[in-house]
């Protein structure tokens, strides 16, 4: 990750090979009763999600990574870890509420979202945890119609 | 006197009371003969020199309407005296001149028009007339003119020299008129082309053409003329590209065009370049050559087009071509040497660079370069083997090492391009050792991305004309063997049973010693399931016969290797009889298909195909029937050659076999199939002492593992090409009617129906054939009929339902006039109790494709668009049908219709769905899924083209599709999830009332128990929840 950026300015960023998007997920066309929903499955839902200020989707920039997913179907519990690009990124919480919004649309009711920063990259992060994790100031943010607009923008199929 | 009277009073008519009428009649008099046009001149007479332009005017204009009519029947002396009138009259007033141009028009179509004139006429046209202040229509006369005479007096014109050209180029001059543009455009090209005397013009010339370079016309909305921009652009580069001469002109205007921001003109210009590339040598090209390759590299490097890349490759190819063709001059340098020296200095040290960012570039520039000609390639070659070879050692990682090797596949293959002397060696040669040192390291490889590019080029390297020794070729096979039987990942599998094919073809010898006896080997090797945890990645013993099996015939691409193989296989057919392991007929069907394959490798190879016909064909059919003929001894275990699906698999190689249009070897063996068949005559086959008697036509008696073989028959006897006569025909297809009307074996009774649908199909027509239908019709309308009370009938029915299902598709098929009634019977039979289901999806039987008869790989007789036909002609009644029918029956309408609807090209069914809305709507209310599903393929597309109509019933379609989301059929789930996500795209104003309960609905689905399902609702939740919202 770009570690060592200047302040105030975000280093180009470094553009990883994509997962192959061709892939079905295992599973899906054998005639097993129940496919489980796995942290590929999640990673999916938020991979294409497009950063605020970038023409580029999270996975691209590296803020979100297979292995920061942690999903437990049958305990309703999803974790989701994001990784600013730099560590006074002013756009994390957007980022985050967004991820958030994703999952909660995306996602049957039963499951409880949470989602944080990955400990250490980033300098206000208890402060953006706590953000995301009250459920109220979340529907507040929403009512915003400037934020809602942003993160609609986030969460738009690209064309 | 009469007559003249009647001119005049025309004449009168016509330029006085504005009666335009009149002007054909006296065309028709001069055509007739009746009157001459001299005389109608006359009877003008004082309206020509009226003082009043307007009268003149009027009285030219009937003139010019009457010989625009009569031009041909026009004598040379009236000719002469018109034309000279006319062209006096060009120095009268301006409102005038339009219909003297339009005089002059048919005047300049007369192929009598006398020597001399056209001159005089051009002279004084370009003198009296300013072609730009006339009207469009009247310009596109003037171009008329000119080019009719040019058509016609081509010599004459040329006498003007320079003249004509500088005349034209006074007259288009400024034109901006597309229809004009089209024409003055071809007049250009044919004054170029037909060595007109350009004179002191050229430069001009090219200026009045080349400023409209390039072309940006967007053609209005609705045009009635229909020119399009692609029109106009390839008329104006012919014009351009047409001379040498325009070469100092043209090709800095295409370099600066080049830096242009407009995409459109990028390639323009690069298309452009091309063009002229096939005229200009050495001499026009040389002083512009840096400049280009500049702004070629410029565009090839740094574009995000993939179309501006091709052009600008294609170029770069041109411009290398036509400096392969110049003569070399003994004194001077050697342009394409330069010229290539500039494309790989500037390219070379891209291969190098560590991080690799402008190599894949690079290397299409040098490899355009080098496909212009041998010369170039060697001159490359040369340079690039050396650097990649390199290149690839000093790389460790295997991506970079697989972006090296794939660019080197690509210049090995160049070199196959061009014939060589016979005495020349091989350019390779001496990078050989190095080469297949590489290929061999990328083949052990632990990266599969890398075996797979070893492969490929190690076919690419295999199938160079003398290059690798036969130890290298052994060591290709080893390491081939290894890959089919020991690598773990499919697609290397994949890639090494490709290379296989490529390269065994070539040297087959090397895969008879090295690979044939190492696939036998692991077909005879018994693998017990280990399951060894330890490494699960090497493919189980079964997996391996399979590939195997594949293997062998992959490799039979050479009569010696098929003389080998086909053994092998036919062999491990026999020995599956005695398995006990219960995947025996899978493994069989596999052999089959390989079979099939071999068989069609076999095609158009005289020696194969023979060897297969006589070898193979009888021995399935010798395997097949010793097999039936013993079942019927002891009932108690029936082999896997009695299963339906291995009968089958046998049918396609022997369909294969038959199907190949060498006729003499097939008409042959015809004969001895229906022998076999019809009489029992089992000399043919391998191995003929049978402990029973063949006789499959003894119905009913003959028991169903004989009956069922039928199926081998029909595998045969359709599968032929058209102008083979099946012999003894009449017989056979009195035989399989009574089977197909007396047997009880499903199977049985089905092939034997295909089999007469088959032979129907291709049956000349003729009063024959409609008398063999008139019987079959008789039988089929008594079979159906039903008779309450008779408890086998049920059987019955279905075996003469299933024989008019087929041979209505036969007649379908080759538009037969009885197929119309055929149809109504099957649609009539959408409301019998018993049959109706089944008619319902015989309809999927007719307008689909089957996989065994009445296709174009057996030589049906098939017209194109029959299910275009089928569709106009049938739906109305089905819809009608649909209409009138009871609850019951509904569905079976819905479902036939849906069967029809699916099978055609939705692009063409859009414009007819809209009014099979209703039902469609209907539809999804039907509880049957594959009229769900197919409906909502239908309504998907509608969704997104249809909106205004759709809008209509946005109620219904929500709640129906919101319904459908909770369909115990995934597929059902996922195709109205998608109509769902469709939905949002209908206007807004209609579909916001709806947003809370639809986003309330989707929550349900996200929690599918099927991925592909919640996917589904996660897309259309997602844009249902940007409906309407900010920023959306």
């Amino acid at each position: 990750m770009a570690a060592g950026a200047r302040l105030g300015e975000r280093e180009p960023p470094d553009l990883r090979q994509k997962l192959g998007a061709a892939l079905s997920p295992p599973g899906s066309r054998r005639r097993r009763r129940w496919d489980t929903i796995d942290n590929r499955e999640i990673f999916d839902l938020i991979r294409s999600i497009n950063d605020p200020e970038h023409p580029l989707s999270l996975e691209e920039l590296n803020v979100v990574e297979q292995l920061r997913v942690n999903v437990v179907d049958h305990e309703n519990s999803v974790s989701v870890a994001f990784t600013p690009t730099i560590p006074h990124c002013s756009m994390a919480t957007l980022i985050g509420l967004s991820i958030k919004v994703k999952l909660l649309r995306s996602l049957p009711a039963r499951f409880k979202v949470d989602v944080h920063i990955t400990p250490g990259t980033h300098a206000s992060e208890n402060a953006v945890n706590k953000q995301l994790a009250d459920k109220e100031r979340v529907a507040a943010a929403l009512e915003n119609s400037h934020l809602l607009e942003v993160v609609n923008q986030c969460l738009s199929e690209r064309l | 006197m009469a007559a003249d009277m009647r001119l005049l009073g025309l004449v009168e008519e016509f330029v006085s009371g504005l009666q335009d009428g009149a002007a054909k009649d006296l065309a028709t008099g001069v055509i007739d003969g009746k009157c001459t046009a001299l005389e109608i001149v006359e009877a003008l007479g004082k309206c020509l020199t009226n003082s009043e332009p307007r009268i003149r005017s009027r009285g030219i204009q009937l003139l010019s309407q009457v010989l625009l009519l009569s031009y041909s029947s026009l004598k040379q002396r009236e000719v002469e005296a018109l034309a000279i009138f006319y062209i006096d009259r060009l120095k009268d007033h301006y409102i005038i001149t339009p219909y003297v141009l339009q005089g002059l028009k048919a005047l300049s179509m007369s192929s009598v028009l006398p020597e001399g004139l056209a001159v005089t006429m051009l002279k004084a046209l370009f003198q009296e007339v300013h072609v730009q202040s006339l009207m469009q229509s009247d310009r596109h006369s003037v171009y008329t003119i000119i080019s009719n005479l040019m058509d016609t007096r081509e010599q004459e014109l040329k006498s003007l020299a320079a003249d004509f050209t500088f005349g034209f180029i006074q007259a288009m001059d400024g034109e901006k008129d597309p229809r004009n543009l089209l024409m003055a455009f071809q007049i250009s090209r044919d004054i170029i082309v037909n060595n007109y005397e350009l004179g002191n013009f050229v430069e001009e010339f090219f200026e009045i053409t080349s400023c409209y370079f390039p072309i940006d016309f967007t053609p209005p909305p609705n045009d009635p003329h229909g020119i399009s921009q692609e029109e106009l652009v390839l008329s104006l580069r012919s014009v351009l590209t047409a001379t040498p001469r325009f070469a100092e002109f043209l090709l800095p205007l295409l370099i600066e065009k080049l830096d242009s921001d407009v995409q459109s003109a990028k390639v323009d210009s690069l298309r452009t370049l091309t063009t002229c590339c096939r005229n200009y040598r050495k001499k026009e090209l040389k002083e512009f050559l840096p400049a280009l390759w500049h702004s070629i590299r410029r565009e090839v490097f740094q574009t995000a087009s993939e179309k501006v890349e091709a052009e600008g490759l294609a170029a770069l190819q041109a411009l290398s071509t036509s400096l392969s063709k110049s003569v070399i001059d003994s004194d001077a340098e050697d342009s394409l040497d330069a010229f290539l020296n500039n494309v790989l200095q500037d390219c070379k040290h891209h291969l190098c660079e560590p991080d690799m960012k402008l190599v894949w570039p690079s290397a299409k520039l040098l490899q355009a370069a080098a496909s212009a000609s041998y010369r170039a390639c060697s001159k490359i070659n040369s340079c690039i083997f050396p650097l990649l070879l390199e290149q690839f050692n000093k790389h460790k990682q295997s991506s970079q090492r697989w972006t090296i090797l794939g660019i080197l596949k690509i210049f090995i293959k160049l070199i196959q391009k061009w014939d060589r002397d016979e005495e020349d060696e091989n350019p390779l040669c001496a990078f050989k050792d190095q080469l297949c040192v590489l290929v061999f390291s990328a083949l052990t490889d632990s990266s599969v991305q890398l075996q797979m590019v070893g492969t490929s080029t190690l076919a690419v390297l295999a199938s160079q004309q003398d290059l690798l020794s036969s130890s290298d070729i052994e060591l290709s096979v080893d390491h081939l063997n290894r890959l089919i039987l020991q690598e773990a990942d499919p697609q290397v599998c994949a890639a090494a049973l490709e290379a296989s094919t490529i390269i065994s073809a070539i040297q087959p010898s090397a895969f008879i010693t090295k690979m044939v006896p190492a696939l036998m080997q692991d077909l005879n090797t018994e693998r017990m399931e280990v399951k060894d945890d330890g490494e699960p990645l090497a493919p189980s013993g079964n997996a391996l016969h399979q590939r195997s099996i594949q293997a062998l015939a992959a490799i039979s691409t050479h009569p010696s290797i098929v003389k080998r193989t086909v053994p092998v296989l036919l062999q491990h057919l026999t020995n599956l009889q005695k398995g006990t392991s219960g995947n025996e007929s899978d493994m069989a069907i596999l052999i089959c298909q390989s079979l099939q394959l071999v068989a069609e490798h076999c095609r158009g190879a005289e020696e194969s195909s023979q060897y297969f016909h006589q070898m193979v064909v009888p021995c399935l059919l010798g395997l097949a029937i010793q097999t039936a003929v013993q079942d019927c001894a002891s009932e108690i275990r029936l082999g896997i050659l009695c299963e339906e699906q291995v009968i089958t698999a046998f049918g396609t190689v022997i369909s294969t076999a038959y199907s190949d249009g060498e006729t003499e070897r097939a008409s042959r063996t015809i004969s001895q199939i229906v022998a076999l068949y019809l009489d029992g005559d089992v000399s043919s086959l391998p191995e003929n002492n049978l402990c029973r008697k063949f006789q499959p036509f003894q119905s009913p008696d003959s028991p169903w593992p004989q009956t069922q073989l039928i199926a081998l028959l029909q595998a045969a006897v359709c599968s032929l090409p058209k102008n083979i006569i099946v012999p003894q025909q009449e017989r056979l297809l009195e035989r399989l009617m009574e089977l197909a009307c007396t047997s009880d074996h499903r199977f049985t009774y089905t092939s034997a129906a295909k089999c007469i649908a088959g032979l129907i199909n291709k049956y000349p027509a003729g009063e024959q054939l409609d008398s063999v239908l008139q019987d079959v019709l008789k039988k089929i309308d008594s079979g159906l009929e039903r008779n309450a009370g008779v408890c086998a009938q049920a059987t019955s029915r279905t075996r003469v339902f299933t024989l008019l299902l087929w041979l209505t598709k036969s007649l379908v098929l080759r538009y037969h006039s009885l197929a119309a009634t055929l149809t109504d019977k099957l649609i009539q039979l959408l409301t019998d109790p018993e049959l109706g289901t089944e008619a319902a999806d015989g309809f999927s039987v007719l307008v689909s494709d089957s996989s065994d008869v009445l296709n174009k790989a057996t030589h049906a007789d098939i017209r194109i668009m029959y299910r275009q036909r089928f569709f106009t002609e049938n739906v109305p009644k089905l819809v009608q049908g649909f209409h009138s029918a009871s609850e019951d029956n509904k569905s079976n309408y819905l479902k036939a219709l849906s069967h029809v609807l699916n099978s055609l090209p939705k692009q063409v069914l859009m414009t007819e769905l809209p009014s099979l809305l209703t039902l469609l709507l209907e539809a999804l209310s039907c509880s049957d899924q594959v009229v769900q599903l197919s409906t909502l393929g239908c309504l998907h597309p509608l969704l997104l083209d249809a909106t205004q109509t759709m809008s209509l019933h946005v109620d219904t379609l929500v709640n129906k599709l919101l319904n459908l989301t909770s369909s115990p059929a995934m597929k059902v789930r996922i195709a109205s999830l998608q109509c769902m996500h469709a939905l949002t795209k209908l206007p807004p104003h209609v579909i916001l009332p709806h947003k809370p309960r639809v986003i309330q609905a989707l929550a349900k689905p996200l929690d599918d128990k099927k991925r592909l399902v919640r996917k589904e609702a996660v897309r259309a939740r997602g844009e249902w929840f940007l409906l309407g919202s900010p920023g959306s």
